[in-house]
């Protein structure tokens, strides 16, 4: 178990190394950078400036500063926010996109595994098709024409809920976004959930388990979860992606004060350390949360050896 | 197993039409499948024959009108006009004309790069599979999207751009399919006999394999173009996808969310055309998943 | 009779209309006999059982009646099934690596029955259930329980499948094609196992094979299935020594022989197996058959006494 995880680390370390230095020569080799202004700065301020910024050393020696910095946890300054680091911006977010993502993340599993479990067992029932159907709308309806959508019905409409702003955090700001988060997270997650207890429910061992004479709710509950739940235990890795993607223009819409909107504006306004920030510090986090994904379906199907 | 009756398969054996026409006839009783052909069909129509649908140009602003202007039939602005003025159904169509483009030319490049690296990885096998697969499974742990992005911010916001990036990005999946299947069917005996006739490698591959791995890697185009438009939808929202005056699904609904509450119209229309495109592709996918891949499901 | 089966029929209504697996089968099984049931992939053999047992997929629809212990079961409720399903009657599967489940212990899967329909605490169904594994012949039984179905080889595996059915020491075991995914020397092993259970437990077996060998050792009779219905029943000894029908002729001829040197070359049935969703009016083995008559394409024979206890449906006076 152990040595397992010192080996998935061990993988994972080149993986960011790679991220890290595709990052950092992309953004060598792209045309203008972030002091390109149509007048031209007299020479001794713009040494001055490129220097503040660590851009006048030869490109091997920035490589390596860059790398040296990052492992110190320190992602440099941003070009735009003149007073705050790379790395205090992500402190600033990271709490804020935490928790509408778990909160997100909470309310998928629970929505998705239950109705596309009973959808699987009512296979083929109303119950189904609705589920079915409203799965395909939540995919087909991508997050940021629903929130748009949603905003306009809840909060303009029938001014139930804010139509954007944090407000610190209160909970009628973080429904909207929240549940918009959720909702295509929802319709996967039920369809994984349909189709696998669906198979698993037309297994041999459940075949078995019938025949024991077992009261179909130990069959259902005892035989058939475990194993049909199995794919949505590895799709919450690809899922965390998905939700950190979507906090990108969730945040941005409902002006949320997380790490994607400082994303947003730094892509816009070319402020490449913060873009890169974000981006190694995600990197740093999917890679993460895949191993725990890893693990944790290790730990449930025996068959997986862990070693 | 062998023994329990799937109806299905015994009816099929016996009657022995090909796979394909059966796989046809059962599309056809699908009838989510059918309308979203039918749906699709015509917003492609309306997107090639836009510029003859309306007296009004893309990029022309009417000046007669409001600045945004709510529909009007007898201006024939049917969908409104934009913030500029500009006619919204003939944006919208234009629109489509970009996002389909962008889905048709991003999967086709992921469908070449898939396909290449799949089928070589699945028929040289042993160890060059083993490293192509390994850096796959690499690749997948990455957030590929922030790439995008970053490429987007670094390289600007170029269409062809968007292609080979969004192409470069959803060929993964497709390579593992590709794969799997290669392997599976380089395993059957039809394959092992023009092995023994001396039939050449490429020629195999031509021949045989590619028409077996048909099928899942044509469900699993028709699953991604929908992902290629969202994501290409994406970039545009964000502001960082195709550049005025073109536009996209995306750029309309950027600019509609943000005068959601004084034009809703500017939102509503865009949002029901990426909406309903995006419900087409994916009710024809699984129609073609579930006509091709028969399972009581 | 322990269990008696009347007009039988098993229908499955799929996309491309109604498929006839089972047609009006009749037999009836003695207290502590082995009974063989023979036939190819799609005769209805496990059909027939699966319908008993309620174990048949959603769109397949039994009619008939079957009478256990004089209790009529066919299209009980499934809470009224389950109080015999496991106690009275059990059944075992052809494939030991799928049939179990792989994400439970065995201790889990065996106690399960015990508890569930014997009342018992967790403890002594585990007491219980190491008793029975001993009783199979799995070596370690107190450490293995504790393990995954992974962990078994695949005759171990069946051995465990045969220790769970025994549990509540069901009057009657249903074993489906118990040996056909296992090594030849397994095979034998658990033959043996099979028909040593069946004496010291005063057990009714029902052998469901497409091999005649399995059964040549082990069952009292032997029922033969072709095409849903039964064509022939007799004693094992006749069956061997005297087939009356062509189809069963045809099963022993294309079994390979180590007692008869002359015959080198394997025989065959040409042909193949009747279309289920289209039969035909006549006998659905005609087509096959080297000794077709004229009336066998249109009138298709009943099953009826030829003597001596034993049943055919054909026309055929002697093969």
């Amino acid at each position: 178990m152990f040595a397992y995880v010192v080996r998935r680390l061990g993988s994972a370390i080149p993986t960011l190394f790679i991220v890290v230095t595709v990052a950092f020569f992309m953004m060598r080799v792209a045309p203008g950078g972030p002091f390109d202004r149509e007048k031209q700065l007299p020479p001794e301020i713009e040494a001055n400036i490129l220097k503040v910024y660590n851009l006048d050393k030869p490109l091997h020696q920035q490589y390596f500063d860059y790398i040296g910095n990052i492992i110190q946890g320190d992602f440099g300054p941003s070009f735009k926010y003149l007073d705050f680091t790379v790395t205090d911006l992500i402190l600033a977010g990271f709490p804020v996109s935490l928790r509408l993502g778990l909160a997100a993340i909470l309310i998928a599993v629970v929505f998705g595994v239950t109705a596309g479990t009973i959808a699987a067992l009512k296979q083929n029932s109303t119950f189904d098709y609705m589920v079915m159907g409203l799965a395909m709308t939540g995919i087909a309806i991508p997050n940021f024409v629903m929130a748009p959508l949603l905003a306009l019905v809840f909060g303009v409409y029938l001014s139930w809920l804010p139509v954007a702003g944090w407000n610190d955090g209160a909970l009628q700001n973080q429904i909207l976004p929240v549940i918009t988060l959720a909702l295509p997270q929802i319709a996967y997650i039920s369809r994984l959930t349909r189709g696998s207890m669906v198979e698993t429910m037309h297994s041999n061992f459940i075949r078995t388990a019938r025949a024991k004479g077992l009261a179909e709710k130990i069959v259902v509950v005892r035989h058939a979860l475990k194993g049909g739940l199995l794919p949505v235990i590895s799709y919450l890795g690809p899922a965390t992606a998905a939700v950190i993607t979507g906090s990108v223009v969730i945040e941005a819409i409902f002006d949320v004060p997380g790490i994607g909107r400082y994303f947003v504006t730094g892509a816009l306004n070319r402020d490449y350390p913060v873009v890169m920030g974000v981006v190694i510090f995600y990197a740093v986090l999917i890679i993460g949360l895949n191993l725990v994904v890893d693990l944790i379906y290790g730990f449930l199907d025996p068959r997986v050896k862990v070693e | 197993m062998k023994d329990q009756l799937n109806g299905l398969e015994i009816a099929e054996t016996v009657k022995g039409r090909s796979l394909w026409q059966d796989a046809m006839r059962r599309l056809m009783h699908n009838k989510a499948a059918v309308v979203s052909m039918v749906l699709l069909g015509i917003i492609v129509i309306l997107a090639i024959l836009a510029p003859y649908l309306s007296p009004w140009a893309y990029d022309e602003p009417d000046w007669g009108y409001d600045f945004p202007g709510a529909p009007n039939g007898e201006l024939k602005h049917w969908f409104g006009t934009d913030g500029n003025g500009r006619d919204l159904m003939v944006r919208t169509l234009f629109g489509a004309r970009i996002s389909l483009m962008v889905g048709v030319l991003a999967t086709t490049v992921s469908l070449l790069i898939g396909v290449t690296y799949g089928a070589t990885a699945g028929f040289l096998g042993g160890r060059i599979d083993n490293v192509m697969m390994r850096i796959v499974d690499i690749l997948y742990s990455l957030p590929f999207m922030f790439f995008v992005i970053l490429l987007m911010v670094f390289f600007g916001r170029n269409i062809f751009l968007i292609f080979v990036a969004l192409g470069a990005v959803e060929w993964l999946t497709m390579a593992r399919i590709v794969r799997g299947q290669t392997l599976s069917v380089k395993k059957k005996e039809f394959i092992e006999a023009a092995h023994a006739i001396g039939v050449s490698n490429w020629k195999i591959i031509i021949r045989h394999i590619i028409p077996n791995v048909l099928g899942p890697v044509i469900v699993y185009m028709t699953l991604t173009i929908p992902q290629v438009i969202l994501t290409e939808s994406f970039l545009s929202f964000l502001g960082l996808g195709v550049q005025e005056p073109l536009t996209s699904w995306g750029v309309l609904i950027s600019e509609g969310a943000k005068q959601m509450e004084s034009a809703p119209w500017m939102l509503i229309f865009p949002a029901v055309f990426l909406a309903l495109t995006l419900f087409c592709f994916n009710f024809i996918g699984d129609g073609l998943r579930d006509a091709l891949d028969p399972k009581d499901r | 009779m322990l269990l008696d089966v009347q007009n039988l029929t098993t229908r499955f209504y799929t996309h491309d209309g109604e498929v006839c697996a089972v047609s009006d089968v009749n037999f009836s099984i003695e207290p502590g006999e082995c009974l063989g049931i023979v036939g190819e992939s799609g005769s209805g053999k496990t059909q027939v059982f699966m319908s008993i047992m309620g174990l048949l997929a959603k769109n397949g629809q039994a009619e008939g009646k079957a009478y256990f212990n004089g209790k009529q079961i066919l299209g009980l409720n499934p809470a009224e099934l389950n109080k015999l399903r496991g106690v009275e009657f059990s059944m075992i599967f052809q494939d030991p690596m799928t049939s179990l489940n792989p994400y439970l212990r065995i201790s889990r899967q065996m106690t399960e029955v015990l508890m569930e329909h014997r009342g018992m605490g967790e403890e002594d169904a585990t007491k219980a259930s190491i008793d029975m594994l001993d009783l199979v012949g799995i070596p370690e039984s107190r450490k293995r329980i504790g393990m995954y179905p992974h962990e078994f080889s695949g005759g171990m595996r069946q051995r465990v499948m045969i220790a769970m059915a025994l549990l509540c020491q069901p009057k009657l075991l249903i074993a489906d094609e118990p040996t056909t995914a296992l090594d030849v020397t397994v095979q034998a092993q658990i033959l043996e196992l099979l028909a040593r259970l069946g004496r010291e437990l005063n057990m009714a077996t029902v052998m469901i094979t497409h091999d005649l060998g399995v059964i040549a050792g082990l069952s009292d009779r032997v029922v033969v299935m072709y095409g849903g219905r039964i064509v022939e029943q007799a004693t094992v000894h006749q069956v061997f020594n005297d087939p009356q029908h062509p189809y069963t002729r045809g099963l022993l001829d294309s079994m390979p022989r180590l007692d008869d040197p002359g015959s080198d070359k394997l025989y065959t049935i040409a042909g193949q197996p009747p279309n289920l969703q289209n039969l035909p009016s006549g006998c659905s083995f005609a087509p096959r058959c080297e000794f077709v008559m004229e009336k066998c394409w249109t009138d298709r024979p009943e099953l009826a006494e030829i003597g001596s206890g034993r049943m055919k449906a054909c026309y055929l006076e002697k093969m």
